[in-house]
């Protein structure tokens, strides 16, 4: 039996399909932004902290970076009712994958603000600025510059990772791809779809950031 | 049903990792072939295969992995190729894996100075001569601590594999949540074992990256 690939049924959900780029935009900022609140931080208290702080934080990198993304979520949806703390599943992987982030945009952050020579910063001091002064005029800018490729194709990974929530019922981009596919039996064209949905994301984010880079960082 | 979370259930959990394990070296197997593959395609002289290695490493790396593993597990059985949970998932994370890995050995490969290339033409090597016998032993050394990292992301991404009906530790740890109503218990336990698996390899990928950094 011959078969023929067929997508007006898969067009004819597009509603559906649009409901799930936003949730799954939603999620991706959310995430981004979290993720990276909580880099800065824990990359400042890793660089300038005390040692107990820097342990902590150094335990925090590890554990999250070295187990799959999908298991941080089923503890946190699943696991955490045991305590009494029940979310619903947009909340959940919104944390999940802040959490998540944050680990890696940690590390990334970490070796931009290493990145700054020593000598500058010396510099700095002997010309008589305080510590926050160096940060704010010496450090903050070049850090940012060496940061920013890497940080921006971790965000394209996470954008892509978030369509992992689908598998706690968010209802995303991924989530959408399942409710079409129950409905019209096209598996095969609604996955097509939704993959060229999100290469037209990862493009566009990447071309963002492409733009932001130049117009910050280049002159 | 609702049984205890106890020890019999942390070793099958222990021993439904093998099968982590297992899809991890298959998986492992397929994207160093077609990850070499795209590798040398990527520096060959020739526009045609340097572009079309490049699209398929940009639209591999731009959709996630999920919708590979569908892809393929519905999308075989339309080209009249029947598939286990097995053949898709090892399918499919060989395709994702390939795009990592020929983009890391590309960087490996390119970090070799173009006098070696040089060298090994005025010695009258061809192009796969030279590729074989002077390129490729001189960029293993440096390909081998990220070659590492990536492992580690494989092992972590072999839990997707759980949703199309795969019994590695994840799904494993799935039916023993539903089983025991411990959820919590259960993925920590889940998460420990891929710990236990993914963090050896970290320290020994960054040990390797020492250790090349000193021997520069």
């Amino acid at each position: 039996m011959k078969y023929g690939l067929q997508f007006r049924d898969v067009f004819a959900a597009w509603e559906s399909i649009l409901d799930g780029v936003w949730i799954t935009l939603l999620l991706s900022l959310v995430a981004m932004v979290g993720g990276l609140a909580i880099g800065i931080l824990c990359a400042a208290a890793r660089t300038y902290g005390p040692a107990w702080l820097r342990r902590i934080v150094g335990a925090y990198v590890e554990i999250i970076r070295n187990t799959p993304l999908l298991v941080q979520l089923f503890l946190i949806f699943f696991g955490l009712p045991s305590f009494g703390v029940r979310l619903d599943g947009l909340t959940a992987a919104m944390i999940a994958l802040v959490i998540n982030l944050g680990a890696y945009t940690t590390e990334i952050v970490r070796a931009g603000l290493e990145a700054v020579p020593k000598a500058q910063i010396e510099a700095g001091h002997s010309l008589g600025l305080s510590g926050l002064q160096v940060f704010r005029y010496i450090v903050v800018f070049p850090a940012l510059k060496a940061m920013f490729p890497a940080l921006a194709s971790q965000f394209v990974l996470l954008m892509l990772a978030t369509s992992v929530a689908s598998q706690i019922s968010v209802q995303d981009l991924f989530h959408a791809a399942s409710i079409v596919q129950s409905r019209t039996f096209r598996d095969f064209e609604v996955y097509t779809v939704i993959g060229v949905l999100y290469l037209a994301l990862a493009i566009g984010f990447r071309g963002l950031f492409a733009l932001i880079y130049r117009l910050v960082f280049v002159r | 049903m609702i049984r205890e979370f106890g020890l019999i259930d942390i070793m099958y959990l222990v021993a439904a990792a093998r099968w982590t394990l297992a899809l991890t070296a298959v998986a492992f197997a397929g994207s160093a072939v077609l990850g070499l593959a795209l590798a040398i395609l990527r520096i060959l002289p020739v526009a045609p295969l340097r572009w079309f290695a490049a699209t398929y490493i940009q639209l591999v790396q731009g959709t996630p992995l999920l919708v590979w593993l569908f892809l393929i597990f519905f999308g075989l059985p339309l080209a009249g190729i029947s598939v286990n949970p097995w053949i898709a998932a090892a399918v499919a994370f060989s395709i994702y894996g390939s795009a990592f890995l020929g983009e890391i050995w590309r960087g490996a490969l390119v970090s070799i100075a173009k006098t070696q290339w040089e060298a090994g033409a005025s010695l009258g090597l061809s192009l796969g001569e030279q590729l074989r016998y002077v390129i490729i032993p001189q960029s293993i050394r440096i390909a081998i601590p990220p070659t590492v990292g990536f492992l580690v992301q494989l092992i972590k991404n072999t839990s997707l594999a759980a949703v199309i009906g795969f019994v590695e530790l994840t799904r494993e740890g799935q039916l023993t949540a539903a089983g025991t109503y411990k959820p919590f218990a259960v993925y920590i336990t889940v998460a420990c074992i891929y710990f236990a698996m993914c963090f050896p390899l970290t320290q020994w990928s960054r040990s390797l990256e020492r250790k090349l950094d000193v021997a520069r």
